[in-house]
């Protein structure tokens, strides 16, 4: 053990000068590059935290808005966020994970999957402010929805379809060919093995990538924009088809529209920190139920 | 030879696999109640042959047959039929045990419930009596809400087996059981093999010819996807006809 030892430090010693310069180099330059990702996102949360910290309180999310906005709380803003979001997951998982069961199970490889794929892909990059003007024509005008929940749920919907039909697509593909082997050499047929085995394999992948794509959905404001934001609402919406307030139109509102800019800073700077905070609360919880998950998974 | 008491008569049958003839031309009775083993070599289309015999093969898009496997006399790929009935009289068990993610009791009443018995104490009964037959049920017994895959390798092909036997199938296809498992594991599943044989078929795939040799009635020794030699097991070992068996036996090759 001495011997080897002896015989073989004055190579490694040689070996890693040489290395080191220029290994050292671009490891650190690697590793800042890596952590200004996370210096960014820190920055913009201290940030909108330090601003908004003070404005935040039990009266702020439980009260709705008075004095043209200018005091009071956010809470039918909060409502008409959830409530968006809430609805549009309620239209488009059923639709995402058939679509996702289709392609993965049923589709045979040629051009007419080709041509699924590639809409799908193409619908993932369409900026969101052309899923606005979608809803408006379609779904606003087209189908008389006005500006309404339901328009904007059914925007948002369209906007985040993709997304949907991706991630359970990924979790229906990676339940184990064994699992289905089993099921089939059982006298299962193909729609059976799909209910019993595959779809409740990949159910946690599935709700996972829901929650991911809730908390995508209810920061977007491009969409809601002409489909279903109101400038002011006195309350919380009774029916499908009123408009609603909602958090990320609520902040571009008072900070651009309205005729007390300045005046209504900390509000503006609370009602971002809320979003931020649902938003991120939404993410956790997807991260937490998919690192669960993996850590349950025995196969 | 044995033709009288045969359960499957498998008559001039090649499988390809796109123009890749992986099975050719192969003649083979399996009698009723008795373990048949298949050895041979890696790729030699044993595998391939065994999955052909409950229409596993279907599941692979460029799969074609050519020729006859008449289980109980009804040839098995005519276009009527029943694939779905086919498979619950003709049962099988994986290299890997493949038990699915959720309990014990839900594992093993699996095929009843997808068959629509739906009562509790009927199915407690089916669960209790493929367990006891798998030679599992004391190990298990106060566990059946646990997870299938809590179970140790043994135990989890056990499962599998008993999954399998809850149909009450007439024919179980083994495509190599123990290869995954340690010697124990395996020799309580070639126990148990040995007693299921009274009540089922076997037809057994196996790398492993001790194996063979300990637990089979009748061999097929196959290679290049041709059937070389089929017999009873003792002549196959100790007296094989072929020269390319009697290599391989011997360790030769493979």
């Amino acid at each position: 053990m001495q011997d080897t030892e002896s015989i073989h430090k004055p190579f490694m010693l040689v070996r890693k000068k040489r290395f080191n310069l220029k290994q050292g180099f671009f490891l650190s330059l690697i590793r800042m590059l890596g952590f200004a990702g996370a210096i960014t996102l820190f920055v913009i949360l201290f940030f909108v935290a330090y601003n908004g910290i003070h404005v935040l309180s039990w009266e702020f999310i439980t009260q709705p808005p008075v004095d043209a906005m200018t005091k009071g709380g956010i809470f039918p803003v909060i409502i008409g966020t959830v409530a968006l979001t809430v609805f549009c997951m309620i239209i488009i998982i059923p639709i995402g994970v058939t679509t996702a069961i289709f392609l993965s199970e049923y589709a045979k490889p040629g051009l007419i999957l080709n041509m699924v794929m590639m809409s799908i892909y193409t619908l993932a990059g369409v900026p969101s402010v052309v899923f606005g003007l979608f809803g408006l024509a379609v779904f606003v005008v087209a189908f008389n929805f006005g500006m309404s929940l339901l328009a904007g749920s059914l925007t948002l919907a369209i906007m985040v379809l993709p997304y949907i039909i991706s991630t359970s697509e990924e979790a229906i593909k990676a339940v184990p060919n064994s699992f289905k082997e089993a099921s089939f050499a059982c006298g299962a047929t193909k729609w059976q093995t799909i209910r019993k085995v595959v779809l409740p394999t990949a159910m946690p992948g599935i709700l996972t990538g829901s929650i991911l794509g809730t908390a995508k959905v209810s920061g977007e404001t491009a969409p809601i924009m002409f489909t279903a934001a109101a400038f002011f609402t006195p309350g919380v919406p009774q029916s499908l088809f009123e408009p609603v307030m909602a958090l990320p139109y609520h902040i571009y509102v008072l900070a651009t529209a309205g005729t007390h800019i300045e005046e209504t800073r900390p509000i503006q700077y609370g009602t971002a920190l809320t979003l931020i905070v649902l938003v991120l609360g939404m993410n956790l919880l997807g991260i937490i139920l998919r690192s669960r998950q993996r850590k349950k998974k025995a196969w | 030879m044995v033709n009288d008491k045969s359960i499957f008569t498998i008559n001039d049958f090649s499988i390809y696999y796109g123009n890749f003839k992986a099975v050719n031309n192969i003649k083979l009775p399996i009698e009723a109640n008795k373990i048949t083993a298949i050895i041979g070599p890696s790729g030699c289309g044993k595998t391939t042959l065994l999955r052909s015999l409950n229409r596993m093969n279907d599941l692979i898009t460029t799969s074609r047959v050519e020729g006859q496997v008449l289980f109980q006399g009804v040839d098995i790929y005519h276009k009527d039929t029943d694939v779905i009935e086919l498979r619950r009289r003709v049962g099988m068990v994986f290299q890997k045990p493949n038990p699915f993610p959720s309990s014990v009791y839900e594992n093993v009443a699996y095929g009843p419930k997808l068959k629509g018995i739906k009562k509790k104490s009927q199915l407690d009964e089916i669960v209790e009596n493929a367990l006891v037959r798998a030679d599992l049920w004391k190990e298990v017994r106060d566990k059946l809400n646990e997870s299938g895959l809590s179970l140790s390798g043994g135990q989890m092909q056990r499962l599998c087996i008993a999954r399998s036997l809850a149909q009450e199938p007439e024919v179980i296809l083994f495509d190599e059981p123990t290869s995954a498992l340690d010697p124990i594991s395996t020799a309580n599943i070639e126990n148990l093999l040995q007693q299921l044989q009274k009540t089922v078929t076997i037809i057994i795939v196996t790398h492993n010819m001790q194996q063979a040799a300990r637990i089979s009635e009748y061999t097929a020794f196959m290679y290049l996807g041709e059937m070389i030699e089929f017999g009873e097991t003792d002549t196959i070992f100790v007296n094989p006809h072929n020269k390319l068996t009697e290599e391989y036996i011997t360790g030769r090759f493979g």
